[in-house]
């Protein structure tokens, strides 16, 4: 976790944007740093780090940190453990705060206020922020910022989140701030201590009086629902028609990320094949144009592949998110993942997971209990994805007859359905397992999500985001697929064959060694030597099975011909058994380095991708061991 | 003491309440399994005097209960609302 303690103009001032989860405090970020933003990850946690730059027109510039969502200075959840450490100056690698502004819903002074309060008595100094201040106009709330200015004796400034110039006032006033005196912002005593148990409590009471007396003073203790909301609420929740809106929604985004992305993906795909075959023209054949074109090539294609479907997944996320539904789709779903101790949040990432579990495991960022999203990366990656079928479709065509059942219900698709199944309820099953086995107090493990107001998405903080997403998986997911595939590449062409060979190249390189020495682990459960050195490569991607496949039976390499080719061959000399037992090993097992990179990232250590690993490879052997043999029982051998 | 009996009598958890009706919150009882439940409860606003409406509760009344606390509105579980006893805001 290196890069968070890479700050740029460290010797800047630094802001720390201080508020309520769903106050509008991103968009005010995003409108004071624009597009100058970095994101990261706080030292040693899965937390997001956003820091961007302000340019005052006093001509300095500021360093403005986007903190974590805090309810309250008690730290209850990772991410207010994140702000509290940060407020205090103990983050590791952060610098403490110059100025905290604390950002308030003027839709929700009740509860923002208390986080303010909280905030005075850190020592740090304080500025106070109204946001949302349109909104509370349209719906009648007059505010008095003098008198609130008075009550809190901090200044009160006002914003609006989605206007492009509504954080022009904080600009002013940053601009028009002494920095080398900030004393006077500074109410609380300096005593840095984090809130124990007991002072909590009691602030908690003494800290509610107050804000009821603000507020009375105010004369702002009506509560004004947001009657928007509430009948499209009527709508987007109601017993029937909610959960058909969410379904109908759902199948589109899946839709989407499955089928729009498969144009610019083919794109990406025939790009690189060009470039190889400009490669094949211009350096003779040697192991030169292999690394070019095998490791190289192969591993930056494999990367930018995925950016069509994270960034259409993410596209949806974010719109979702922004809106307002993502945590009434998660209400709605909340019944049928808890039964197996997830959250409603669990359910969009899963999905996704169908189409590509790297946009899926990249989607549980939206998870905010981190035992929720732990869970879901373990078991998002056996959602049967798309780089299954191309092994499915080989051995289903193969092994498989074209046969008609009852009902007009075809074969060979009620295979493909079954291993679907598989998948889904070998997810469940650990869901549930995981759910045995995690200690009593994280099984307490309570919903309290809040439904924000809904409104309309800015574009604007869309695209952001997107391209955030964008760049982290490029910069920091790619690196590792990249390196992993070149290291394939390397373990599958050294040592080259000896003179006078007769077999396939593949079977005297490292990848062949190694195959040969898991075929007697993989004997067990009816794989043959071909199909042990295959699954080598094929750790790069599933589909590369197919044509790792055909390389070592010596076949043309291109992935067309291959399946073609390989379907009278492996259908003549393989056993049934063995077929069905290579496609239960391939329903569990974790034969995707890039998943494994990508789960590496966002848990922020090996220790998940690991256990990962080993969960799944071990389940893949039983449940082929298990299809083999009943196989076998059965005279399928 | 007839205050108190009158207290009494209107006081109950906010899984029983009516959808619809305004209630304040009296207090929250966290188990014993869970007692940092009753903080968690408070910073997102339940606190005693708190308005709070429940919305929705989710198919067959089992949750999870869309619930409105303050100016803000937030999903409960079953287990969490039954932790939040309430009076009705009539009699207070």
């Amino acid at each position: 976790m290196s890069e968070s303690k890479v700050h740029f103009y460290s010797n800047e001032p630094l802001v720390a944007l201080l508020g309520n989860p769903n106050c509008g405090k991103t968009a005010l970020f995003n409108l004071l740093t624009g597009s100058r933003q970095k994101v990261a990850n706080y030292s040693g946690v899965t937390v997001e780090r956003k820091e961007g730059r302000l340019a005052l027109e006093s001509g300095k510039n500021v360093r403005v940190l986007d903190l974590p969502g805090a309810y309250s200075l008690y730290p209850r959840s990772l991410d207010e453990k994140v702000t509290c450490n940060v407020l205090l100056g103990r983050a590791e690698g952060e610098k403490r705060p110059d100025l905290v502004i604390c950002v308030l819903s003027a839709m929700n002074l009740r509860r923002n206020l208390r986080l303010v309060l909280a905030a005075k008595r850190l020592g740090l100094p304080c500025v106070v922020v109204l946001n949302m201040l349109d909104i509370a106009k349209r719906q009648g709330l007059q505010i008095d910022t003098a008198a609130l200015s008075n009550e809190l004796g901090l200044p009160v400034l006002t914003s609006i989140g989605i206007q492009s110039d509504g954080a022009d006032e904080i600009k002013q006033f940053l601009s028009n701030l002494d920095w080398r005196n900030l004393n006077a912002l500074r109410t609380g005593t300096s005593d840095a201590t984090l809130e124990n148990v007991a002072s909590h409590i009691a602030h908690t009471e003494t800290d509610n009086i107050q804000v009821q007396r603000i507020l009375q003073n105010l004369k702002l203790d009506q509560i004004i629902p947001d009657q928007l909301s509430d009948r499209l609420d009527a709508v987007l929740l109601h017993p029937v028609f909610g959960p058909i809106i969410l379904v109908v929604l759902l199948f589109c985004i899946f839709q989407a990320v499955f089928s729009w992305a498969t144009v610019p993906m083919d794109l990406i795909k025939s790009s690189v094949e060009f470039l190889g075959a400009q490669i094949v023209e211009v350096l003779p054949n040697g192991w030169m144009r292999s690394l070019l074109i095998n490791g190289i090539l192969a591993g930056l294609g494999g990367v930018v592949i995925f950016l069509p479907q994270i960034l259409i997944l993410f596209f949806f996320i974010l719109l979702l998110e922004e809106s307002g539904y993502l945590p009434r789709a998660a209400y709605l779903l909340d019944r049928v993942m808890g039964s197996v101790g997830l959250s409603g949040r669990s359910f969009i990432p899963l999905l996704s997971s169908f189409a590509c579990a790297i946009p899926g495991i990249m989607a549980t960022r939206s998870i905010s209990n981190a035992r929720d999203r732990m869970v879901t990366i373990l078991i998002a990656p056996m959602m049967t994805c798309s780089a299954r079928l191309p092994v499915y479709a080989l051995l289903i065509s193969a092994f498989v007859p074209e046969q008609k059942l009852w009902a007009g219900i075809d074969l060979q698709g009620l295979v493909l359905f079954t291993l679907y199944l598989a998948g889904i309820f070998g997810a469940m099953a650990v869901a549930w397992i995981l759910k045995r086995f995690t200690s009593e107090q994280f099984r307490m493990n309570a919903l309290m999500m809040e439904l924000p107001s809904y409104h309309l998405p800015r574009l604007g903080n869309l695209a952001i985001s997107l391209w955030q997403r964008a760049e982290i998986f490029l910069r920091r997911v790619g690196g590792v697929i990249l390196v992993m595939t070149i290291s394939l590449w390397v373990l599958s062409s050294f040592p080259f064959p000896p003179e006078g060979a007769t077999g396939s190249p593949i079977q005297y390189s490292f990848a062949g060694m190694l195959g040969e020495a898991l075929a007697h682990v993989f004997s067990p459960i009816g794989f043959n030597w071909q199909i042990s050195i295959a699954l080598v490569p094929g750790m790069a991607a599933r589909e590369v099975v197919v044509s790792s496949l055909a390389t070592v039976y010596a076949l043309s390499s291109s992935s067309v011909d291959a399946a073609d080719a390989l379907i009278p061959l492996i259908s003549g000399t393989w056993s049934l058994a063995t077929a069905l037992s290579l496609l239960a090993w391939f329903v569990f097992a974790p034969q995707c380095l890039s998943t494994i990179a990508a789960v590496k990232r966002e848990t922020g250590g090996w220790k998940i991708p690991v256990i990962m690993l080993s969960y799944l490879f071990g389940l893949a052997y039983i449940a082929s061991f298990i299809t083999y043999r009943v196989a076998i029982f059965l005279g399928l051998g | 003491m007839g205050y108190i009996q009158a207290k009494k009598a209107y006081c109950m958890n906010l899984d029983q309440v009516d959808l619809g009706s305004l209630y304040r919150v009296s207090e929250v009882n966290a188990p014993k399994g869970a007692p940092q439940i009753k903080g968690q409860l408070e910073d997102i606003g339940f606190l005693p005097g708190e308005q709070v409406t429940v919305l929705r509760k989710g198919l067959l009344g089992k949750g999870p209960y869309m619930v409105r606390i303050g100016a803000s509105t937030f999903a409960l579980r079953q287990s969490e609302v039954r932790m939040i006893s309430v009076e009705s805001a009539s009699h207070v």
